[in-house]
Protein backbone atom coordinates (compact mmCIF):
# COMPACT_ATOMS: atom_id res chain seq x y z
CA UNK A 1 0.00 0.00 0.00
CA UNK A 2 2.84 2.33 0.94
CA UNK A 3 6.31 1.85 -0.43
CA UNK A 4 9.41 3.91 0.24
CA UNK A 5 12.33 3.00 -1.97
CA UNK A 6 15.79 4.42 -1.38
CA UNK A 7 14.47 7.63 0.17
CA UNK A 8 16.95 10.23 1.37
CA UNK A 9 15.87 13.46 3.01
CA UNK A 10 17.85 16.39 4.34
CA UNK A 11 16.63 18.41 7.24
CA UNK A 12 18.33 21.76 6.80
CA UNK A 13 21.94 20.78 6.28
CA UNK A 14 21.58 17.53 8.21
CA UNK A 15 21.17 14.25 6.39
CA UNK A 16 18.10 12.96 8.24
CA UNK A 17 17.25 9.90 6.14
CA UNK A 18 19.66 7.86 4.05
CA UNK A 19 18.49 5.29 1.55
CA UNK A 20 15.40 4.26 3.50
CA UNK A 21 13.26 1.52 1.97
CA UNK A 22 10.18 0.12 3.63
CA UNK A 23 6.83 -1.32 2.80
CA UNK A 24 3.52 -1.22 4.61
CA UNK A 25 1.01 -3.90 3.62
CA UNK A 26 -2.64 -3.08 3.22
CA UNK A 27 -4.61 -3.74 6.39
CA UNK A 28 -1.56 -4.21 8.59
CA UNK A 29 0.04 -2.33 11.44
CA UNK A 30 3.70 -1.64 10.77
CA UNK A 31 6.06 0.14 13.09
CA UNK A 32 9.17 2.19 12.78
CA UNK A 33 11.20 2.22 15.99
CA UNK A 34 14.40 3.95 16.89
CA UNK A 35 15.99 6.36 19.31
CA UNK A 36 15.33 10.06 19.55
CA UNK A 37 16.70 11.81 16.48
CA UNK A 38 16.97 8.62 14.40
CA UNK A 39 14.84 10.21 11.68
CA UNK A 40 11.47 8.63 12.46
CA UNK A 41 9.49 11.86 12.28
CA UNK A 42 11.35 12.91 9.15
CA UNK A 43 10.23 9.67 7.51
CA UNK A 44 6.57 10.47 8.22
CA UNK A 45 6.99 14.10 7.22
CA UNK A 46 8.56 12.98 3.94
CA UNK A 47 5.57 10.76 3.20
CA UNK A 48 3.20 13.69 3.82
CA UNK A 49 5.26 16.09 1.72
CA UNK A 50 6.06 18.30 4.71
CA UNK A 51 9.67 17.81 3.78
CA UNK A 52 10.92 16.81 0.36
CA UNK A 53 13.21 13.85 -0.17
CA UNK A 54 16.08 14.68 -2.50
CA UNK A 55 16.38 11.09 -3.63
CA UNK A 56 14.20 8.02 -3.80
CA UNK A 57 10.57 7.41 -4.42
CA UNK A 58 7.47 7.25 -2.24
CA UNK A 59 4.49 5.35 -3.62
CA UNK A 60 0.99 5.17 -2.17
CA UNK A 61 -1.37 2.70 -3.83
CA UNK A 62 0.91 2.85 -6.83
CA UNK A 63 0.88 6.65 -7.10
CA UNK A 64 4.03 8.66 -6.62
CA UNK A 65 3.84 11.13 -3.72
CA UNK A 66 7.08 13.04 -4.27
CA UNK A 67 6.50 16.75 -4.96
CA UNK A 68 2.74 16.55 -4.42
CA UNK A 69 1.63 19.29 -1.99
CA UNK A 70 0.69 18.11 1.49
CA UNK A 71 -2.99 19.04 1.28
CA UNK A 72 -3.39 16.90 -1.84
CA UNK A 73 -1.65 13.95 -0.20
CA UNK A 74 -4.10 14.31 2.68
CA UNK A 75 -6.94 14.25 0.15
CA UNK A 76 -5.57 11.00 -1.31
CA UNK A 77 -6.37 9.22 1.94
CA UNK A 78 -3.33 9.53 4.22
CA UNK A 79 -3.60 11.15 7.63
CA UNK A 80 -0.73 12.00 9.96
CA UNK A 81 -1.14 12.43 13.69
CA UNK A 82 1.91 14.59 14.26
CA UNK A 83 4.37 14.42 17.09
CA UNK A 84 3.27 16.65 19.94
CA UNK A 85 -0.29 16.23 18.62
CA UNK A 86 -0.55 19.75 17.12
CA UNK A 87 -4.23 20.18 17.95
CA UNK A 88 -5.59 23.64 17.19
CA UNK A 89 -5.44 24.87 20.77
CA UNK A 90 -7.39 28.06 20.14
CA UNK A 91 -10.31 26.18 18.61
CA UNK A 92 -12.88 24.03 20.35
CA UNK A 93 -12.76 20.24 20.31
CA UNK A 94 -15.72 20.21 17.93
CA UNK A 95 -14.07 22.73 15.59
CA UNK A 96 -10.91 20.63 15.57
CA UNK A 97 -12.94 17.62 14.46
CA UNK A 98 -14.75 19.69 11.83
CA UNK A 99 -11.37 20.75 10.47
CA UNK A 100 -10.34 17.12 10.35
CA UNK A 101 -13.32 16.66 8.05
CA UNK A 102 -12.44 19.78 6.08
CA UNK A 103 -12.71 17.96 2.76
CA UNK A 104 -16.14 16.56 3.62
CA UNK A 105 -18.58 19.12 2.27
CA UNK A 106 -21.71 17.14 3.05
CA UNK A 107 -22.88 18.43 6.43
CA UNK A 108 -24.91 15.33 7.25
CA UNK A 109 -21.98 12.99 6.65
CA UNK A 110 -19.78 15.31 8.72
CA UNK A 111 -22.18 14.91 11.68
CA UNK A 112 -22.08 11.12 11.30
CA UNK A 113 -18.29 11.13 11.21
CA UNK A 114 -18.14 13.27 14.33
CA UNK A 115 -20.52 10.86 16.08
CA UNK A 116 -18.25 7.99 15.11
CA UNK A 117 -15.23 9.75 16.63
CA UNK A 118 -17.26 10.39 19.81
CA UNK A 119 -18.04 6.70 19.92
CA UNK A 120 -14.34 5.77 19.69
CA UNK A 121 -13.38 8.47 22.20
CA UNK A 122 -16.39 9.22 24.44
CA UNK A 123 -14.22 11.65 26.44
CA UNK A 124 -14.15 14.01 23.47
CA UNK A 125 -17.93 14.26 23.46
CA UNK A 126 -17.90 15.47 27.06
CA UNK A 127 -15.32 18.09 26.11
CA UNK A 128 -16.70 19.14 22.74
CA UNK A 129 -17.25 22.81 23.57
CA UNK A 130 -13.92 23.21 25.35
CA UNK A 131 -10.88 24.85 23.79
CA UNK A 132 -8.52 22.09 22.67
CA UNK A 133 -5.64 23.80 24.49
CA UNK A 134 -7.31 23.15 27.84
CA UNK A 135 -7.40 19.37 27.40
CA UNK A 136 -4.99 17.03 29.17
CA UNK A 137 -2.17 15.48 27.16
CA UNK A 138 -4.03 12.21 26.74
CA UNK A 139 -7.23 13.93 25.68
CA UNK A 140 -5.27 15.99 23.17
CA UNK A 141 -3.86 12.77 21.75
CA UNK A 142 -7.40 11.39 21.45
CA UNK A 143 -8.43 14.57 19.70
CA UNK A 144 -5.47 14.43 17.33
CA UNK A 145 -6.32 10.84 16.38
CA UNK A 146 -10.05 11.60 16.19
CA UNK A 147 -9.33 14.58 13.97
CA UNK A 148 -7.28 12.35 11.66
CA UNK A 149 -10.10 9.78 11.56
CA UNK A 150 -12.52 12.42 10.31
CA UNK A 151 -10.90 12.18 6.88
CA UNK A 152 -11.50 8.40 6.64
CA UNK A 153 -7.82 7.75 5.98
CA UNK A 154 -6.91 4.46 4.34
CA UNK A 155 -3.44 4.95 5.78
CA UNK A 156 -2.96 6.39 9.25
CA UNK A 157 0.50 7.62 10.27
CA UNK A 158 1.03 7.98 14.01
CA UNK A 159 4.04 9.85 15.36
CA UNK A 160 4.87 8.91 18.96
CA UNK A 161 1.30 8.63 20.24
CA UNK A 162 2.51 7.40 23.64
CA UNK A 163 4.85 10.31 24.28
CA UNK A 164 4.34 11.84 27.71
CA UNK A 165 1.21 9.87 28.57
CA UNK A 166 0.39 7.86 31.67
CA UNK A 167 0.45 4.06 31.12
CA UNK A 168 -3.32 3.73 31.45
CA UNK A 169 -3.86 6.40 28.83
CA UNK A 170 -1.27 4.80 26.54
CA UNK A 171 -3.28 1.57 26.61
CA UNK A 172 -6.50 3.39 25.89
CA UNK A 173 -4.87 5.08 22.90
CA UNK A 174 -3.43 1.84 21.55
CA UNK A 175 -6.73 0.02 21.98
CA UNK A 176 -8.30 2.73 19.88
CA UNK A 177 -5.58 2.31 17.26
CA UNK A 178 -6.32 -1.45 17.17
CA UNK A 179 -9.96 -0.70 16.63
CA UNK A 180 -9.21 1.78 13.86
CA UNK A 181 -7.04 -0.85 12.19
CA UNK A 182 -9.78 -3.49 12.49
CA UNK A 183 -12.20 -1.03 10.93
CA UNK A 184 -10.04 -1.01 7.84
CA UNK A 185 -7.27 1.57 8.12
CA UNK A 186 -3.67 0.55 7.54
CA UNK A 187 -1.38 1.95 10.25
CA UNK A 188 2.23 3.03 10.28
CA UNK A 189 3.30 3.65 13.83
CA UNK A 190 6.41 5.52 14.87
CA UNK A 191 7.45 4.92 18.46
CA UNK A 192 10.25 5.32 20.94
CA UNK A 193 8.45 2.87 23.17
CA UNK A 194 9.70 -0.14 21.24
CA UNK A 195 8.25 -2.67 23.64
CA UNK A 196 4.74 -1.49 23.07
CA UNK A 197 5.20 -0.89 19.36
CA UNK A 198 6.52 -4.40 18.71
CA UNK A 199 3.61 -5.93 20.64
CA UNK A 200 1.04 -4.01 18.67
CA UNK A 201 2.42 -4.39 15.15
CA UNK A 202 2.98 -7.13 12.60
CA UNK A 203 6.06 -5.85 10.85
CA UNK A 204 8.81 -3.60 12.20
CA UNK A 205 11.71 -1.51 10.97
CA UNK A 206 14.53 -0.24 13.15
CA UNK A 207 15.91 3.15 12.24
CA UNK A 208 19.31 4.34 13.44
CA UNK A 209 20.83 7.69 12.43
CA UNK A 210 18.67 7.83 9.34
CA UNK A 211 19.23 4.27 8.09
CA UNK A 212 17.15 1.12 8.38
CA UNK A 213 19.42 -1.26 10.24
CA UNK A 214 16.98 -4.11 10.90
CA UNK A 215 13.61 -5.22 9.69
CA UNK A 216 11.31 -8.19 10.04
CA UNK A 217 8.29 -9.57 11.83
CA UNK A 218 7.69 -7.68 15.03
CA UNK A 219 7.53 -10.87 17.08
CA UNK A 220 10.96 -11.96 15.77
CA UNK A 221 12.53 -8.55 16.33
CA UNK A 222 11.23 -8.49 19.89
CA UNK A 223 13.27 -11.67 20.52
CA UNK A 224 16.39 -10.41 18.76
CA UNK A 225 19.15 -9.80 21.34
CA UNK A 226 20.41 -6.67 19.57
CA UNK A 227 16.96 -5.10 19.66
CA UNK A 228 16.47 -6.18 23.24
CA UNK A 229 19.72 -4.61 24.30
CA UNK A 230 19.37 -1.37 22.38
CA UNK A 231 15.65 -0.68 22.54
CA UNK A 232 13.92 -2.91 25.03
CA UNK A 233 16.26 -2.27 27.95
CA UNK A 234 16.77 -5.91 28.78
CA UNK B 1 -20.98 67.23 28.36
CA UNK B 2 -22.37 67.61 24.88
CA UNK B 3 -18.99 68.50 23.54
CA UNK B 4 -17.59 65.42 25.22
CA UNK B 5 -20.25 63.22 23.60
CA UNK B 6 -19.47 64.86 20.30
CA UNK B 7 -15.79 64.04 20.72
CA UNK B 8 -16.68 60.54 21.76
CA UNK B 9 -18.57 59.99 18.52
CA UNK B 10 -15.77 61.50 16.46
CA UNK B 11 -13.29 59.28 18.25
CA UNK B 12 -15.28 56.11 17.68
CA UNK B 13 -15.75 57.03 14.05
CA UNK B 14 -12.02 57.60 13.50
CA UNK B 15 -11.24 54.55 15.60
CA UNK B 16 -13.47 52.30 13.53
CA UNK B 17 -11.49 53.31 10.45
CA UNK B 18 -8.21 52.53 12.17
CA UNK B 19 -9.78 49.25 13.18
CA UNK B 20 -10.64 48.37 9.57
CA UNK B 21 -7.04 48.95 8.50
CA UNK B 22 -5.61 47.29 11.61
CA UNK B 23 -7.60 44.13 10.82
CA UNK B 24 -5.59 43.68 7.63
CA UNK B 25 -2.28 43.95 9.49
CA UNK B 26 -3.39 41.53 12.13
CA UNK B 27 -4.88 38.94 9.76
CA UNK B 28 -1.81 38.81 7.55
CA UNK B 29 0.40 38.65 10.62
CA UNK B 30 -1.77 35.81 11.87
CA UNK B 31 -1.19 33.56 8.86
CA UNK B 32 2.36 34.56 7.83
CA UNK B 33 3.91 36.24 10.90
CA UNK B 34 4.62 39.13 8.54
CA UNK B 35 4.08 42.85 9.12
CA UNK B 36 2.84 43.90 5.70
CA UNK B 37 4.15 47.45 5.65
CA UNK B 38 2.55 48.02 2.26
CA UNK B 39 -0.88 47.66 3.84
CA UNK B 40 -1.25 51.39 4.51
CA UNK B 41 -0.63 52.01 0.83
CA UNK B 42 -3.44 49.67 -0.11
CA UNK B 43 -5.66 51.94 1.97
CA UNK B 44 -4.43 54.85 -0.17
CA UNK B 45 -5.11 52.89 -3.35
CA UNK B 46 -8.63 52.27 -2.08
CA UNK B 47 -9.21 56.00 -1.75
CA UNK B 48 -7.88 56.60 -5.28
CA UNK B 49 -9.95 53.79 -6.78
CA UNK B 50 -12.90 55.43 -5.05
CA UNK B 51 -11.94 58.82 -6.47
CA UNK B 52 -11.79 57.62 -10.08
CA UNK B 53 -14.80 55.35 -9.78
CA UNK B 54 -16.87 58.21 -8.32
CA UNK B 55 -16.14 60.30 -11.37
CA UNK B 56 -17.45 57.53 -13.59
CA UNK B 57 -20.31 56.30 -11.48
CA UNK B 58 -21.63 59.33 -9.65
CA UNK B 59 -25.21 60.04 -10.69
CA UNK B 60 -25.56 56.81 -12.64
CA UNK B 61 -28.05 55.32 -10.22
CA UNK B 62 -31.14 57.05 -8.86
CA UNK B 63 -29.83 57.08 -5.28
CA UNK B 64 -26.72 58.70 -3.81
CA UNK B 65 -26.37 55.87 -1.36
CA UNK B 66 -26.42 53.31 -4.13
CA UNK B 67 -23.75 55.28 -6.00
CA UNK B 68 -21.63 55.31 -2.88
CA UNK B 69 -22.18 51.62 -2.20
CA UNK B 70 -21.22 50.75 -5.74
CA UNK B 71 -18.06 52.86 -5.58
CA UNK B 72 -17.16 51.28 -2.28
CA UNK B 73 -17.79 47.73 -3.44
CA UNK B 74 -15.78 48.12 -6.65
CA UNK B 75 -12.89 49.79 -4.83
CA UNK B 76 -12.83 46.98 -2.31
CA UNK B 77 -12.77 44.51 -5.17
CA UNK B 78 -9.94 46.43 -6.86
CA UNK B 79 -7.87 46.44 -3.68
CA UNK B 80 -8.60 42.78 -3.05
CA UNK B 81 -7.05 42.09 -6.45
CA UNK B 82 -4.06 44.29 -5.54
CA UNK B 83 -3.71 42.27 -2.34
CA UNK B 84 -3.75 39.02 -4.31
CA UNK B 85 -1.11 40.32 -6.70
CA UNK B 86 1.08 41.49 -3.82
CA UNK B 87 0.87 38.10 -2.15
CA UNK B 88 1.46 36.14 -5.32
CA UNK B 89 4.34 38.12 -6.78
CA UNK B 90 6.04 39.81 -3.83
CA UNK B 91 5.57 37.54 -0.81
CA UNK B 92 4.94 34.00 -2.04
CA UNK B 93 8.31 33.68 -3.82
CA UNK B 94 10.12 34.43 -0.54
CA UNK B 95 7.81 32.47 1.77
CA UNK B 96 10.61 30.06 2.66
CA UNK B 97 13.24 32.78 3.04
CA UNK B 98 14.00 34.37 6.40
CA UNK B 99 11.45 36.62 7.96
CA UNK B 100 13.79 39.57 7.52
CA UNK B 101 13.69 39.08 3.75
CA UNK B 102 9.90 39.35 3.76
CA UNK B 103 10.03 42.44 5.95
CA UNK B 104 12.46 44.17 3.61
CA UNK B 105 10.26 43.25 0.65
CA UNK B 106 7.29 44.73 2.51
CA UNK B 107 9.12 48.03 3.02
CA UNK B 108 10.29 48.07 -0.60
CA UNK B 109 6.80 47.35 -1.84
CA UNK B 110 5.43 50.17 0.27
CA UNK B 111 7.93 52.67 -1.18
CA UNK B 112 7.18 51.38 -4.66
CA UNK B 113 3.43 51.89 -4.32
CA UNK B 114 3.86 55.35 -2.77
CA UNK B 115 6.16 56.57 -5.50
CA UNK B 116 4.25 54.94 -8.31
CA UNK B 117 1.18 56.61 -6.81
CA UNK B 118 2.83 60.00 -7.02
CA UNK B 119 3.81 59.29 -10.60
CA UNK B 120 0.41 58.06 -11.71
CA UNK B 121 -2.04 60.03 -9.58
CA UNK B 122 0.13 63.15 -9.22
CA UNK B 123 1.68 64.30 -5.97
CA UNK B 124 -0.86 67.04 -5.33
CA UNK B 125 -3.85 66.25 -3.15
CA UNK B 126 -7.10 65.55 -4.94
CA UNK B 127 -10.54 66.43 -3.74
CA UNK B 128 -12.68 63.37 -3.14
CA UNK B 129 -16.12 64.02 -4.62
CA UNK B 130 -19.02 64.26 -2.24
CA UNK B 131 -20.82 61.00 -2.84
CA UNK B 132 -23.59 61.72 -0.39
CA UNK B 133 -24.88 65.27 0.04
CA UNK B 134 -24.30 66.38 3.60
CA UNK B 135 -27.25 66.79 5.90
CA UNK B 136 -27.41 67.25 9.64
CA UNK B 137 -29.05 65.05 12.16
CA UNK B 138 -29.92 66.44 15.57
CA UNK B 139 -29.74 63.89 18.33
CA UNK B 140 -30.62 65.54 21.64
CA UNK B 141 -28.07 68.28 21.90
CA UNK B 142 -25.73 66.52 19.50
CA UNK B 143 -25.16 67.58 15.97
CA UNK B 144 -24.19 64.74 13.64
CA UNK B 145 -23.75 64.71 9.92
CA UNK B 146 -25.37 61.91 7.95
CA UNK B 147 -21.90 61.10 6.66
CA UNK B 148 -20.59 60.40 10.14
CA UNK B 149 -23.48 58.05 10.74
CA UNK B 150 -22.92 56.25 7.44
CA UNK B 151 -19.19 55.87 8.07
CA UNK B 152 -19.78 54.41 11.50
CA UNK B 153 -22.54 52.06 10.40
CA UNK B 154 -20.55 50.81 7.41
CA UNK B 155 -17.43 50.16 9.47
CA UNK B 156 -19.39 48.31 12.13
CA UNK B 157 -21.28 46.25 9.52
CA UNK B 158 -18.04 45.22 7.82
CA UNK B 159 -16.51 44.18 11.13
CA UNK B 160 -19.57 42.11 12.03
CA UNK B 161 -19.47 40.42 8.61
CA UNK B 162 -15.78 39.67 9.01
CA UNK B 163 -16.41 38.25 12.43
CA UNK B 164 -19.17 35.98 11.14
CA UNK B 165 -16.94 34.86 8.30
CA UNK B 166 -13.99 34.01 10.55
CA UNK B 167 -15.93 32.34 13.34
CA UNK B 168 -18.82 30.71 11.50
CA UNK B 169 -17.70 29.69 8.03
CA UNK B 170 -15.70 26.66 6.99
CA UNK B 171 -13.11 28.85 5.28
CA UNK B 172 -12.88 31.09 8.33
CA UNK B 173 -12.19 28.06 10.46
CA UNK B 174 -9.47 27.04 8.00
CA UNK B 175 -8.00 30.53 8.29
CA UNK B 176 -7.81 30.22 12.06
CA UNK B 177 -6.22 26.80 11.68
CA UNK B 178 -3.58 28.16 9.29
CA UNK B 179 -2.78 30.99 11.67
CA UNK B 180 -2.37 28.56 14.55
CA UNK B 181 -0.26 25.91 12.83
CA UNK B 182 0.36 25.95 9.10
CA UNK B 183 1.69 22.39 8.84
CA UNK B 184 -1.19 20.93 10.83
CA UNK B 185 -3.61 22.85 8.60
CA UNK B 186 -2.05 21.29 5.51
CA UNK B 187 -2.50 17.85 7.07
CA UNK B 188 -6.24 18.54 7.25
CA UNK B 189 -6.28 18.92 3.49
CA UNK B 190 -6.40 22.72 3.63
CA UNK B 191 -4.80 24.43 0.65
CA UNK B 192 -2.83 26.91 2.74
CA UNK B 193 -1.67 28.95 -0.27
CA UNK B 194 -5.28 29.66 -1.12
CA UNK B 195 -6.11 30.65 2.46
CA UNK B 196 -3.11 32.99 2.64
CA UNK B 197 -4.10 34.62 -0.65
CA UNK B 198 -7.65 35.02 0.61
CA UNK B 199 -6.36 36.64 3.80
CA UNK B 200 -4.51 39.25 1.76
CA UNK B 201 -7.58 39.85 -0.37
CA UNK B 202 -9.87 40.30 2.62
CA UNK B 203 -7.46 42.57 4.50
CA UNK B 204 -6.93 44.70 1.40
CA UNK B 205 -10.67 45.03 0.80
CA UNK B 206 -11.15 46.24 4.37
CA UNK B 207 -8.33 48.75 3.92
CA UNK B 208 -10.02 50.04 0.78
CA UNK B 209 -13.25 50.48 2.73
CA UNK B 210 -11.27 52.42 5.33
CA UNK B 211 -9.74 54.64 2.65
CA UNK B 212 -13.12 55.52 1.20
CA UNK B 213 -14.84 56.07 4.53
CA UNK B 214 -12.07 58.46 5.54
CA UNK B 215 -12.39 60.32 2.28
CA UNK B 216 -16.13 60.77 2.82
CA UNK B 217 -15.37 62.61 6.08
CA UNK B 218 -12.10 64.31 5.11
CA UNK B 219 -12.11 64.64 1.33
CA UNK B 220 -8.45 65.50 0.63
CA UNK B 221 -6.55 62.47 -0.68
CA UNK B 222 -2.89 62.20 -1.67
CA UNK B 223 -0.51 59.34 -2.53
CA UNK B 224 1.16 59.49 0.88
CA UNK B 225 -2.04 59.43 2.91
CA UNK B 226 -1.44 55.77 3.73
CA UNK B 227 1.85 56.37 5.51
CA UNK B 228 0.58 57.91 8.72
CA UNK B 229 -2.72 56.01 8.81
CA UNK B 230 -0.88 52.78 8.08
CA UNK B 231 1.51 53.38 10.96
CA UNK B 232 -1.33 54.25 13.31
CA UNK B 233 -3.34 51.21 12.31
CA UNK B 234 -0.22 49.14 12.86
CA UNK B 235 0.07 50.64 16.35
CA UNK B 236 -3.60 49.79 16.88
CA UNK B 237 -2.96 46.17 15.90
CA UNK B 238 0.04 45.94 18.25
CA UNK B 239 -1.89 47.65 21.02
CA UNK B 240 -4.70 45.10 20.78
CA UNK B 241 -2.30 42.19 20.39
CA UNK B 242 -1.15 41.49 16.87
CA UNK B 243 -2.74 38.42 15.35
CA UNK B 244 -5.90 38.93 17.42
CA UNK B 245 -9.01 40.05 15.51
CA UNK B 246 -10.82 41.57 18.49
CA UNK B 247 -7.55 43.15 19.54
CA UNK B 248 -7.33 45.04 16.26
CA UNK B 249 -10.83 46.46 16.72
CA UNK B 250 -10.20 47.36 20.36
CA UNK B 251 -6.81 48.90 19.54
CA UNK B 252 -8.31 50.91 16.69
CA UNK B 253 -11.07 52.31 18.89
CA UNK B 254 -8.68 53.22 21.72
CA UNK B 255 -6.34 54.92 19.30
CA UNK B 256 -9.11 56.87 17.58
CA UNK B 257 -10.55 58.03 20.89
CA UNK B 258 -7.15 58.94 22.30
CA UNK B 259 -6.32 60.97 19.23
CA UNK B 260 -9.59 62.88 19.17
CA UNK B 261 -9.49 63.55 22.91
CA UNK B 262 -5.91 64.82 22.76
CA UNK B 263 -6.81 67.09 19.87
CA UNK B 264 -10.02 68.26 21.53
CA UNK B 265 -8.83 68.84 25.08
CA UNK B 266 -5.09 69.16 24.72
CA UNK B 267 -3.45 70.44 21.62
CA UNK B 268 -3.98 69.16 18.12
CA UNK B 269 -0.21 69.43 17.66
CA UNK B 270 0.08 66.23 19.63
CA UNK B 271 -2.63 64.22 17.91
CA UNK B 272 -0.16 62.20 15.88
CA UNK B 273 2.25 61.84 18.79
CA UNK B 274 -0.26 60.09 21.03
CA UNK B 275 -0.32 56.97 18.83
CA UNK B 276 3.40 56.49 19.17
CA UNK B 277 3.37 57.31 22.87
CA UNK B 278 0.84 54.50 23.22
CA UNK B 279 3.09 52.22 21.18
CA UNK B 280 6.06 52.89 23.45
CA UNK B 281 4.01 52.35 26.59
CA UNK B 282 2.47 49.10 25.38
CA UNK B 283 5.82 47.72 24.24
CA UNK B 284 7.32 48.55 27.62
CA UNK B 285 4.59 47.14 29.82
CA UNK B 286 2.59 44.63 27.82
CA UNK B 287 4.48 43.76 24.65
CA UNK B 288 1.97 41.04 23.67
CA UNK B 289 -0.77 43.68 23.50
CA UNK B 290 -4.00 44.04 25.45
CA UNK B 291 -5.62 40.81 24.23
CA UNK B 292 -2.51 39.02 22.98
CA UNK B 293 -1.22 36.00 24.78
CA UNK B 294 2.28 34.70 24.95
CA UNK B 295 2.40 31.42 23.07
CA UNK B 296 1.50 28.70 25.54
CA UNK B 297 1.73 25.13 24.40
CA UNK B 298 0.62 22.21 26.47
CA UNK B 299 2.71 19.08 26.33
Amino acid sequence: MLTLSHVSTRYGSIQALTDVSLEVEKGSVATLIGANGAGKSTALRSIMGLCQPHAGEILFEGRKLNKIPTHRIAAMGIALVPEGRAVFANLTVLENLELGGYLQRDGKRLRLDIDHVYEVFPRLKERMAQMAGTLSGGEQQMLAIGRALMAHPRLLLLDEPSLGLAPLMVHAIFDAVDRINREGATVLLVEQNANLALKRSRKAYVLETGRIIMQGDSADLAKDPRVQEAYLGE
Amino acid sequence: MESFLQQLINGISLGSIYALVALGYTMVYGVLRLINFAHGDVYMLGAYFGFYLSRILQGRTPYHLLDAALVMFLSMLGCAICGLLMERFAYRPVRRASRLTMLIIAIGLSLLIENAGQLIFGANPKFFPQLIPESHIKLGGLMLTNQQVIVLLTAVTLMILLNLFIYRSRTGKAMRAVSFNMDAAKLMGIDTDRIIALTFALGSALAAAGGILVSINIPGIDPLMGVMTGLKAFVAAVLGGIGNIFGAVLGGLILGLAEVMVAGYGSSTYRDAIAFLILIVILLFKPAGLLGKGAVEKV
